[in-house]
């Protein structure tokens, strides 16, 4: 059950690196992409917010406290988000700057190695209880 | 309504003539196309999204040529080298005499021409019966205001129809009315002349001292404009029309005669083949993808077919240049010298009298010592260190610049040297020569799409390699004929491949839907507030006046909506006694009223177009309804506009204040002192989201910002910024108190509504495998990394890119960068303006400094601030900006400079590079202090984003001129005008004299100030009144007086003022005028409350400097 989190957020960042990806090599329209992308950064969040609560409530110190820096990270990104009225991150007039598309590319794949890693640690996790229960 | 028809006619004349002057672009004139309509081939149906020319799949198969049955090879020897007289295109045809139509080959051809043809080595032409010649080929190099197509028609080469083209020629000749060269004097005109005709090695007839006659960034090359025209004209009248009976049967008798040395095809496809098959071996044994290909190889295997030296080369190189190698291995064709390893830049300077150039351009500069470090004539933009030959071809720097002449050759290099990388254009530039080129296949790289350009290698005649991505592609059929020789095997003689800067008709590939037609849309404010500043009046009178001037053909559409707390609609149905408002009053969910005559046919419906504009004004006068909705009646405007696209000119006056995108005030007078909380950042996303709506449509939104409080222009601005279009702010503009912005929104207005226009516009800028773009400058919505989405594009908007080296350029001795501009016409024609330019790649530091171009430097980090500021804040933007001169001159300092020598030392090309950024950092965008308003300091943001480079350093760094002393002495003539030619003075106050008047040129403005003892002269003379002290307080126009003083000065200040698009306003200012601050704080070398003098910034610098 624990590992639920981090295979949709594994689905998510990898979503996210193929649509820069995308948009890098001229295949979509970044008004297309960022209405894509947009609906999806806030169910990730929650997602991973609420998995830090379940850790708490869990007392599982250790999980969290690997996992806080991202939730640090990622209430700092939603602040600091353009102007926007909807819901999201990604502004298509500004994404396809070089600095902030290369930004969320290098974002993308940094997070897609903490899922991956986060998935089979908390596989590991899972396994362990079982067997020694 | 007795009386439609009389007046329309009237109309419908003078908007033939009238328009002349305004419709700059071959493109405009109906008159002028025989063939009308290509453009309106039906396209491609279904739903319209986006147009990208990259992603539109070539059509190159042969089966489009239209080949006639003749064939047709040039036998001619008369090849030359690039950039030669003869090569040129025709200027566009000036006589309507047939003259041409009975010469025999030598008389067509220029005398440049035989004299050269008869130095070339009779060079045997490659065999290869040559089938012919396209027949729908149209080329033409016309003046701006001349239609284009008209010089040649699309009849041109049917064998047979030579006596078919007299008319079409003539009709140009006659057409060209002497005001149509409207442009030539402004600064545009005479450096593209130039930069066409070329004919470089001809001396300037006109003696006068050139440098003042230039314009700050004109291109050092080619003769003074004066001497440009009448050099060329007389070979263009006599080359002009490719239609020539004479040299028709010519060249067919040639073909004949070569025929017997190849077989006699008459199908092109199979001549290709054989020709490959001869040629086929030989050269890919000789071809190398590397791209510095060993060319020299090249020019012995396939040399043979051209002569091996061009005779223009010889001619038009300084001595020592050909000396240094072997003429038979020199440039097999005109394109490859700078392949050829020898020919390397930096053995170019060498070699080229470049040698002086370096040496000045290497010698540090001390800022400290040396005060008088500006120049007193307008600075030029550097040359780039290529050889003549290709830099003859090159793109007027007016159109595009680049930041570093030498193209530093890895992101290390330019990363070392801490300057930025980048380019900056000006596309839709009026020119006044422009040639244009119809034909069905625009020839084009098959995998980068680039266009063909002057800077492409032919490997065979066959074959040529891309100069971005190095493949190599076929020449089509139809590109082997010339039309300008009328030569058949000169595919380097192309018009495309001679000119940097050309036009293609494009044909119905690149387009998606069929042209839209020119949709004009004006929004109103008409609140109490908009009635109080009485602009109505002015516009409503303006727009009556040029409504005939407006782009546009018969399709043209135009609407109009008012809006206070309501929007209403005007229907302007024919039919109707007078126009019919429509009230919606539903703002939160806005309908249009009804499905049609809201946007109606200019022609048509003249009349009642007419009324409404008359009766606009008094239509509200007791309105006092201060709300304003201007989000709900711009959706309205988009939902009325989006099945055409096309252009809203929105007028606003105050903050929007009810329905959706309603603003709040912002602005603290208090907190104005304050760097860093003022608003800068837009407060809502509706506009932006608006004006992606509206872009993707093809609307731009202009807006019109009069208003005397604070109207959150960082809003409101993003409906313009994205979609492409353009902000006007006139600060307190009322129609009684502030006469000044009146006539300043008039005479603007007109330009506004009578200059070139594009519709549904995408540009896409292309650079050699390797570089990068970084970001993008300038109005427009980015769509993807190299491809700019313009719903209008108009010729007074600029553009920056910053560039990246992202693969190190190893092994090239240049780069080039392309920008296209696909675009409609006003008249419906589908349209291309490429602009190619070619720089070298260099490897050494000291090399990069010495190709700095520091007005492009200045010009591109002015940019970057405005964005440091909006996505940081002023002072970082302010501090980037000081840290951009410590950091690179420091660079200099440690890497270039061998000897350590005390003081701040500069390299000659960077010497201006501090005052610059002093000017920049006490320009109004980027200033401290609580003078500046911010609506006014982002009005100067939006400017410096989208001005041309020219426009924006006159703002940032002013020209001072003395003028009470103004004498003929290294005049300019211009048109029997005499132009004095003052020296440009420092900024600073020590250069005023009491006893002089002085002129300040600050690009939208000018100031004229006359010192308290100035010369009596000079104040009855010039100003027209007795003393100094009755000289009025808000004069703004000088007399015309009959004396010399007065004209002198009157045709220095027109001659400014023609130079450029806008209107700037001269004010006379004494010592006691309110404006003196204004006037003084353009005075960037001295103290200012919250600033530092020159000195003391250079003090500042060389203490960080040597840290």
């Amino acid at each position: 059950m624990k590992s639920g989190e981090p295979t949709s957020s594994c689905l998510l960042a990898l979503n996210e690196i193929i649509a820069f990806d995308e948009l890098k090599t001229d295949y979509k329209n970044p008004i297309d992409q960022c209405n894509t992308l947009n609906p999806l950064v806030l169910p990730e969040y929650l997602i991973h917010a609420f998995f830090c609560v379940m850790f708490l409530c869990a007392a599982e110190w250790l999980t969290l406290g690997l996992n806080m820096p991202l939730l640090a990270y990622h209430i700092w990104r939603y602040m600091s988000r353009p102007v926007m009225s909807g819901p999201g991150l990604y502004d298509p007039t500004t994404i396809m700057n070089a600095d902030i598309l290369a930004y969320c590319q290098k974002e993308g794949w940094c997070k897609l190695a903490f899922y991956l890693l986060s998935f089979f640690y908390y596989l590991y996790g899972m396994i362990y209880v079982l067997v020694s229960s | 309504m007795a009386q439609p028809a009389r007046p329309a006619a009237a109309y419908r004349s003078q908007n033939g003539a009238g328009q002349q002057p305004y419709s700059n672009g071959p493109v405009q004139n109906q008159l002028m196309h025989p063939s009308d309509g290509q453009g309106y081939s039906p396209s491609v149906p279904g739903a319209y999204s986006h147009q990208m020319p990259a992603k539109v799949p070539p059509h190159q198969s042969s089966g489009q040529y239209n080949y006639s049955g003749s064939q047709i090879a040039s036998q001619l020897n008369n090849y030359q080298g690039p950039g030669q007289i003869l090569n040129r295109p025709p200027v566009a045809p000036l006589s309507g005499s047939p003259v041409q139509q009975t010469g025999s080959v030598p008389q067509v051809l220029p005398p440049a021409l035989q004299n050269s043809a008869a130095v070339s080595s009779a060079g045997g032409f490659p065999p290869g019966a040559s089938p012919p010649v396209l027949s729908n080929w149209q080329y033409s190099q016309t003046p701006v205001s001349h239609p284009a197509g008209s010089q040649t028609s699309h009849l041109a080469h049917v064998a047979g129809t030579a006596s078919a083209q007299p008319p079409p020629s003539s009709l140009s000749g006659n057409t060209n009315p002497p005001g149509s060269y409207q442009y030539a004097a402004s600064p545009g005109g005479p450096p593209l002349q130039n930069s066409y005709m070329k004919p470089g090695s001809a001396p300037p007839p006109v003696t006068q001292p050139l440098p003042p006659l230039h314009p700050p960034s004109r291109p050092p090359l080619g003769p003074p404009p004066v001497g440009g025209p009448p050099l060329i004209r007389p070979s263009a009248l006599t080359a002009a029309p490719p239609s020539n009976s004479a040299s028709q049967s010519l060249l067919n008798s040639s073909a004949n005669r070569d025929g017997d040395a190849t077989s006699t095809a008459s199908d092109g496809s199979v001549v290709q083949n054989s020709y490959d098959a001869i040629e086929g071996g030989g050269l890919m044994a000789t071809t190398h993808p590397s791209p510095a290909p060993p060319n020299l190889k090249m020019g012995r295997s396939v040399g043979y077919s051209y002569p091996n030296l061009p005779p223009g080369y010889q001619n038009t190189s300084p001595p020592g240049a050909p000396g240094m190698q072997t003429p038979a291995l020199q440039y097999p064709d005109g394109s490859k010298p700078f392949h050829q390893p020898p020919l390397g830049p930096n053995h170019l300077t060498a070699s080229m009298g470049g040698l002086s150039l370096q040496q000045e351009g290497l010698r540090p500069v001390n800022l400290l010592q040396e005060r008088n470090i500006l120049p007193t004539t307008l600075l030029q933009a550097p040359v780039p260190n290529l050889h003549e030959d290709i830099q003859k071809l090159n793109c007027n720097p007016e159109l595009f610049r680049c930041t570093l002449t030498n193209i530093p050759q890895t992101q290390a290099l330019l990363n070392k040297a801490k300057l930025p990388l980048g380019l900056l254009l000006h596309p839709f530039k009026d020119l006044s020569q422009l040639p244009v080129v119809t034909s069905s296949t625009i020839v084009r790289c098959r995998s980068c799409r680039t266009y063909i350009n002057p800077f492409v290698s032919f490997l065979d005649q066959r074959r040529w390699k891309c100069n971005l991505c190095y493949r190599v592609n076929d020449v089509p059929e139809e590109f082997m004929y010339n039309p300008v020789t009328r030569a058949y095997g000169e595919p380097h003689k192309r018009p495309e491949v001679q000119n940097a800067t050309i036009e293609f008709m494009a044909p119905s590939e690149y387009m998606l839907r069929p042209p839209q037609p020119p949709v004009y849309l004006f929004v109103f404010d008409v609140s109490h507030n908009a009635i109080e500043t009485g602009y109505l009046n002015t516009v409503c009178k303006t727009l009556l006046d040029n409504l005939d001037l407006l782009p546009g053909n018969t399709r043209t559409k135009i609407g109009f909506i008012t809006f206070d707390s309501t929007i209403h609609f005007y229907s302007l149905q024919e039919g109707l006694s007078q126009p019919q408002m429509l009230i919606v009053s539903d703002i939160e969910d806005v309908f249009i009223p009804m499905p049609e005559n809201l946007l109606v046919n200019l022609n048509e419906n003249r009349e009642l177009i007419q009324d409404l504009l008359k009766t606009l004004p008094q239509m509200f006068t007791k309105s006092l309804e201060t709300q304003s909705a201007l989000g709900p009646a711009l959706q309205a405007a988009f939902k009325l506009m989006s099945p055409t696209g096309g252009r809203i000119s929105v007028f606003q006056t105050q903050l929007p204040s009810v329905g959706m995108g309603a603003l709040k005030s912002r602005e603290e007078p208090n907190q104005r002192a304050t760097a860093k909380d003022i608003h800068l950042t837009p407060s809502t996303d509706f506009y932006k989201k608006l004006a992606l709506d509206c872009s993707g449509q093809q609307v731009a939104v202009d807006l019109f910002l009069l208003s005397g409080q604070y109207s959150d222009l960082a809003s409101l601005g993003c409906i313009s910024r994205y979609s492409a279009g353009s902000v006007y702010y006139y600060q307190s503009y009322h129609h009684k108190h502030n006469p000044v912005q009146v006539e300043k929104l008039q005479k603007e207005l007109k330009r506004y509504l009578t200059r070139k226009i594009g519709f549904e516009a995408v540009m896409r800028i292309r650079c050699t495998k390797g570089l990068s773009i970084h970001t993008f400058h300038g109005n427009f919505f980015v769509r993807s990394t190299d491809l700019l989405s313009l719903p209008n594009v108009n010729p007074d908007a600029g553009y920056a890119v910053q560039m990246s080296v992202e693969e190190s350029l190893t092994d090239m001795q240049v780069v080039s960068f392309q920008s296209a501009l696909l675009y409609t016409s006003s008249k419906g024609e589908r349209r291309i303006r490429v602009h190619t330019m070619c720089l070298p790649v260099v490897t050494t530091l000291s090399d990069v400094y010495l190709g700095a171009d520091v007005q492009a430097i200045t010009g591109l980090l002015a940019n970057m601030a405005v964005d440091r500021s909006v996505s940081a804040s002023l002072s970082d933007a302010r501090d980037a900006l000081v840290n951009a001169v410590i950091d690179s001159l420091s660079a200099y300092r440690s890497s270039v400079l061998s000897i350590q020598q005390p003081g701040l030392m500069a390299p000659h090309s960077l010497r201006l590079f501090p005052l610059y950024v002093l000017a920049l950092l006490k320009q109004k965008a980027f200033q401290t202090g609580t003078n500046a308003r911010l609506d006014e300091r982002i009005f100067t943001m939006c400017q410096v984003k989208n001005q041309p480079l020219v426009y924006l350093m006159l703002m940032t760094h002013p020209n001072l001129y003395r003028v009470d002393n103004l004498t003929d002495e290294g005049a300019l003539n211009i048109n029997d005008r005499t132009i004095p030619q003052p020296p440009i003075l420092q900024l600073s106050v020590e250069k005023l004299s009491r006893d002089g008047a002085y002129l300040m040129d600050a690009g939208s403005v000018m100031f004229l100030w006359i010192g308290k003892n100035c010369g009596q002269n000079f104040i009855s003379q010039v100003l027209g009144v007795p003393n100094y002290g009755s000289v009025p307080q808000n004069m703004t126009h000088l007399p015309e007086l009959e004396t010399a003083e007065s004209i002198r000065t009157i045709a220095f200040i027109s001659w400014l003022r023609e130079q450029r698009p806008f209107f700037p306003i001269l004010y006379i200012i004494k010592d006691d005028s309110p404006l003196k601050s204004s006037f003084l704080q353009n005075m960037i070398e001295d103290r200012t409350e919250s600033a530092l003098s020159y000195y003391e910034f250079l003090l500042h610098i060389q203490q960080q400097v040597n840290k």
